[in-house]
Order: structure tokens, then C-alpha cells, then sequence
């Protein structure tokens, strides 16, 4: 029977009340346009323990309006810097892109479970849909920083529109490009690009982040190719802290916030809505 | 030995999901009964489907969180599907609702009444929109109509769960008490609260100020429950801060019958439940008691 002696209460309260659950208000350091619709901000950040955010942790972000959940594209632990990657597609994010540098946001987290970079030696492909590429691109880079072999498929609508191919090729990895429109590399969905190259290549781990429409026949392939691996999950989210529930997933209750957002094969099996619905702010469902 | 009854409700232990945590899903109440709740109250829902307040919802403060989620509700006719989908083998399920008037309150009471153990009356949240939650609950004469309308519209039993924001809760309990209610559940979160970021100077939730939940206000919350235990005579659900089985012995000296447990799952996850009932098993064991009946109301002395 234990209660919570004085030292370890100041802790908690430390770690879950003054810091991480706060906004901290700070300034955009740098601002990198991507695409025409997407850019990278880059902040300052103190990399200390729980604060240090790691690969497909997302932290939440308020414009004084409103406050979304946006995953890490960037971590550069020793420079001290972390960066998001946000596409325009809607007032929120609009209005983040009307920013310039020196402007302010608040920040709070880094919140959930990363994806495993623990890969050494093991051939990982790694796939991006749009802007699903943002933690594609922070894991490959810290997979790779831990010797593993990554192939990325990095899937875009159009050629303009892909998001860290050449980031991710300088970096080491081998990269193949995928448009809807056959504007760069192959015309496609990734879907249809992945097939091909698990028919010819062997991997042992897979990391997919993009629309569920997209990952859901990804899962159904690479399962199918008994190839193992880690999803990362949207869904509308509120407290982030695990409480509201607004974030749990159909059957299992898992919180996107603290269980997720990346969850692997063997639990995304038992996601029974991956791919095929979400719950808007009411908790009403809404079909994909 | 942690086996108890709420209003004629057999519980396998006293510990319940409070509302508005992890209660929007089947799902979600069915993993905190599998972690080992003798009962969870769902988040609170309406007639029509709500969209709240924008973000931020939810923000820390010393001691747990201010929120002002704003009574987001699929309506009840979305929500009754997640209702038929709780596992009600495994432990009670009871439904929060809310509404603007007594016609409102009884006519989600009676969608639901099938699929639930008990409803719990939402007269007492501290953020709600105009003419809702504590502007019910901080008025002794609408919280009896309401209880009283949904008294009259089903057969399951009712809790009313009240704000402590009043001068005098007894007064309110008492109202209950006399509309009807089979228990009362006490309390919802204190305040409003506010916090303010002080690079901008702005209010950090979307709503400006929220309902302040978690360990800061267990003391408040023991209080509520020993007041009301003196001023009448039906069960009590005590709420607010519990964190170990020591803060749910508290409550159930203050006099109540029962305990509800929200905030405090951001600390440790659904498995609280679990740790919290066998350290109250074992305490019970080396202690004079025999039953959690036994120790309702001990602090009346």
C-alpha cells in the first residue's frame, strides 16, 4: 500500500502541472517554406528529460484562437531547436502561414508515444503521404542516426508538393517519389508504389503516417508481406493530457494522446475504426 | 469486501468513473471497467448534438487542471449507441445528462433509462453555456424541478450531482432531497478558475475561465459531502481530488457511499482503479471494519 510521500507528489506536479500541460509562450526562431502549402517552424527549446521530443510525438499549439495538435518534423537535440510541419487547410492553419519569424505561439508537450528508432542493421521503409511526411522525415532521420537501412516512399498529389524527399536523400536514405499526377517519380498512390517495391525488396519494419484512406490498404499489404510495423494516428483531440477521452479509438478506448499516436500492427489490428472513421468535436461520427 | 449498494445499485467496489473523463466512448468506460471500476458515469450528453468550446479545453494549474470542454454531446440518439455497447457484466453503468429546462432533462432521461443502471443530473456544470448546468444547480428551485421532472419520467434511480459554487449546499441538497433524488453526487469542478499567460497577458482557455478539477480540491469536496451527510438523508457520491485509497477512506468518513474518480487518471492512466481497490481491500483488512457500509459517515462523530 503506498501513498504518495511529499517528494514524489512535488515531481508529478512538476512534470504534469508546470511544465509539459502549459502553454509556453514562445517566438518563431525560423520559418522554411516547404511547398507552395506547406511550411516548417522552428523554435528554441530547453532539451531537457520529458521535454525532449522524439520521433511521431506531436505537441499541441495555440495561436491565441485556437489550439490544434501538430506532429515534430524537426529535433536537433544539441542546437536546442525543434520545428512542426503544418499544410494550409484551414482558418487555423492559415493563419499560422500568415506568420513571420519573431511572431509568438504557444507550445505545450511533447505528448504520446514516438515511433521506434531502435532499428540498427534492420531495412525499414519508412512512407509519407503530404504532410504525413513531417515525423516520416524526423524518424528517418534519428533511424538512420541509429544505423538502420531506410528506404522512404514519399508520396505527394503533385511534383511541387513533396515534402522532404531531398531533405531525407541528403541524409542517406533512398528515396522514391510517388505522385497522383505522375508529375515526379511514380504516378500513383503510394498504396500501388509500396506493392511493387515490397514484391521485389525484403524489409523487416514498415513506418506509415499519412490519411487513414491511405494507410488503411498500406496495412493490408505490408500484413499481407508479414512485414511489422508502426502506424501514426490523427483524430480530434482536445485535453491531450488524457483525460477528456474526446481522442479514445473504437474498440479498444486507447487515448491517440497518451497511447498513441503511433501504435503498432498488432494494435492497429484491433483498431476497429482505423481507416474508416473518426469522431468530430461533438463525438459524432464522421465516415472517411 | 469492497462490495457495496448505491440506491439499491449493487456495486462490486465503490470506485467510479466520474463524468467527463474518458466517458464519450463505449470503449473508453469499458477499458476503466475492465481496469477494475465498480461503475462509470459517461461523459454528460443532451437532446441535440454539441460541439463545445474551441481549444485550448483544457489547461494545468497547481494541484490539477482548469477545463472548459463546453458540454460536448453527440445527442442522445448518437450516444445511445455507445450506451448499448458498455459491458454491463463487468460493472454498473450510468448515464450524465444535461439539458436547459425539466422537459429537456427527462426527455434524454427517458431515451436512456433502458440502457443504463442509474442517471446522473448534470445541474452543476460550472462552464456551461446560459441557462445551463450551475445556473440549474445554484438555484434550490429549479434543481427540484428538474430532478423532479426526470423522477417522474423514469424508474431508475437518479443522482443529482451539484456544484460546490453555492453560499449553502445544503440548501440545494436538500431541494434534491425533496424533488426526489434517490442520492446526490458531490462535486462538480470549482470555481470558474482562470489562468493567464503572462508574455501575452491572455486567458489561456478559448472559454477565458473553467471548472478547476484534481487534488487541490479534495478538502472542498470532503466538506461538501460531510454538510450534505448532516442535512439529509439519502446516499451520497463523493468527488474531487482522489488520488489513493487514503483520500476515498476520507470521503467515506465525510459520508459517502461511494467515490468518483476523473482528474487523477492523467497521472497514472485507467489503472488507478485497480491500485486504488486493492489498497482499500487491504486497508479494510487491518482495520476495525468489515464492509465499506461500516465506514460510511465514520468522520460524524
Amino acid at each position: 500500500m503506498v501513498i504518495n510521500d511529499g517528494h514524489s507528489v512535488g515531481l508529478s506536479f512538476l512534470r504534469f502541472g508546470d511544465r509539459m500541460n502549459v502553454p509556453q509562450v514562445i517566438e518563431i526562431k525560423k520559418i522554411i517554406e516547404e511547398t507552395p502549402t506547406i511550411k516548417t517552424f522552428i523554435f528554441d527549446w530547453t532539451m531537457v528529460g520529458e521535454n525532449i521530443p522524439t520521433p511521431g510525438q506531436f505537441v499541441m499549439v495555440w495561436n491565441f484562437k485556437d489550439e490544434k495538435p501538430m506532429s515534430v518534423s524537426y529535433i536537433d537535440v544539441h542546437k536546442g531547436e525543434f520545428g512542426i510541419t503544418v499544410k494550409k487547410v484551414g482558418p487555423f492553419t492559415e493563419d499560422l502561414h500568415s506568420l513571420k519569424e519573431g511572431d509568438k505561439l504557444g507550445i505545450r508537450g511533447p505528448y504520446g508515444n514516438g515511433f521506434d528508432t531502435n532499428l540498427k542493421g534492420m531495412r525499414v521503409l519508412a512512407i509519407g503521404g503530404g504532410v504525413g511526411m513531417a515525423p516520416i522525415a524526423s524518424f528517418t532521420e534519428e533511424a538512420l542516426r541509429k544505423k538502420a537501412i531506410v528506404d522512404v516512399v514519399c508520396a505527394a498529389q503533385t511534383k511541387d508538393e513533396l515534402l522532404f524527399d531531398e531533405r531525407l536523400k541528403a541524409r542517406g536514405a533512398k528515396v522514391y517519389t510517388c505522385t497522383d499526377d505522375g508529375s515526379c517519380g511514380f504516378k500513383g498512390f503510394a498504396t500501388h508504389r509500396v506493392l511493387q517495391l515490397i514484391e521485389h525488396k525484403e524489409y523487416d519494419w514498415a513506418v506509415v503516417c499519412g490519411p487513414e484512406v491511405m494507410m488503411r490498404p498500406l496495412y493490408g499489404s505490408l500484413e499481407a508481406h508479414m512485414i511489422e510495423g508502426e502506424y501514426s494516428m490523427e483524430r480530434y483531440m482536445k485535453c491531450a493530457i488524457g483525460v477528456c477521452g474526446q481522442c479514445c479509438v473504437d474498440k479498444t478506448g486507447w487515448r491517440i494522446c497518451a497511447e498513441g499516436p503511433v501504435f503498432s500492427s498488432d494494435q492497429v489490428s484491433e483498431i476497429v475504426e482505423f481507416g474508416k472513421f473518426h469522431r468530430t468535436a461533438s463525438g459524432l461520427k464522421e465516415y472517411f | 469486501m469492497l462490495k457495496t449498494n448505491l440506491c439499491g445499485v449493487r456495486l462490486k467496489n465503490p470506485l467510479m468513473l466520474a463524468a467527463g473523463v474518458l466517458g464519450s466512448h463505449a470503449s473508453s468506460l469499458n477499458w476503466i471497467l475492465e481496469s477494475g471500476a465498480g461503475a462509470v458515469v459517461s461523459k454528460s450528453f443532451s437532446k441535440d448534438p454539441n460541439d463545445g468550446y474551441k481549444n485550448p479545453t483544457t489547461v494545468a494549474v497547481e494541484g490539477g487542471i482548469i477545463n472548459a470542454i463546453g458540454l460536448s454531446s453527440p445527442g442522445v440518439e448518437a450516444f445511445k449507441e455507445e450506451l448499448e455497447d458498455v459491458n454491463r457484466v463487468k460493472g454498473r453503468s450510468i448515464a450524465s445528462i444535461y439539458g436547459a429546462n425539466p422537459e429537456e432533462f427527462a426527455y434524454v432521461a427517458g431515451k436512456v433509462e433502458d440502457l443504463v443502471d442509474m442517471i446522473e443530473l448534470n445541474v452543476s456544470c460550472p462552464h456551461a453555456m446560459e441557462g445551463y448546468g450551475a445556473s440549474i444547480g445554484q438555484n434550490p428551485k429549479l434543481t427540484y424541478d428538474v430532478v423532479n421532472a426526470v423522477k417522474e419520467a423514469v424508474d431508475v434511480p437518479v443522482l443529482a450531482k451539484l456544484t460546490p459554487n453555492v453560499t449553502d449546499i445544503s440548501e440545494i441538497a436538500v431541494s434534491a432531497e425533496n424533488a426526489g433524488a434517490d442520492g446526490l453526487t458531490l462535486i462538480n469542478s470549482l470555481g470558474p478558475g482562470m489562468k493567464i499567460d503572462i508574455v501575452t497577458g491572455n486567458p489561456i482557455l478559448a472559454n477565458k475561465f473553467g471548472g478547476m478539477s484534481g487534488p487541490a480540491i479534495k478538502p472542498i469536496a470532503v466538506r461538501c459531502v460531510y454538510d450534505a451527510y448532516e442535512a439529509t438523508d439519502i446516499p451520497i457520491v463523493g468527488v474531487g481530488g482522489i488520488r489513493n485509497y487514503a483520500d476515498v477512506v476520507e470521503f467515506l468518513y465525510a459520508g459517502a457511499s461511494a467515490v468518483q474518480i476523473g482528474t487523477s487518471i492523467m497521472y497514472e492512466g485507467p489503472e488507478i482503479f485497480g491500485r486504488i481497490s486493492s489498497d482499500l481491500e487491504e486497508f479494510i483488512e487491518d482495520s476495525e471494519f468489515d464492509s465499506i457500509k461500516d465506514m460510511v459517515g465514520f468522520g460524524h462523530k
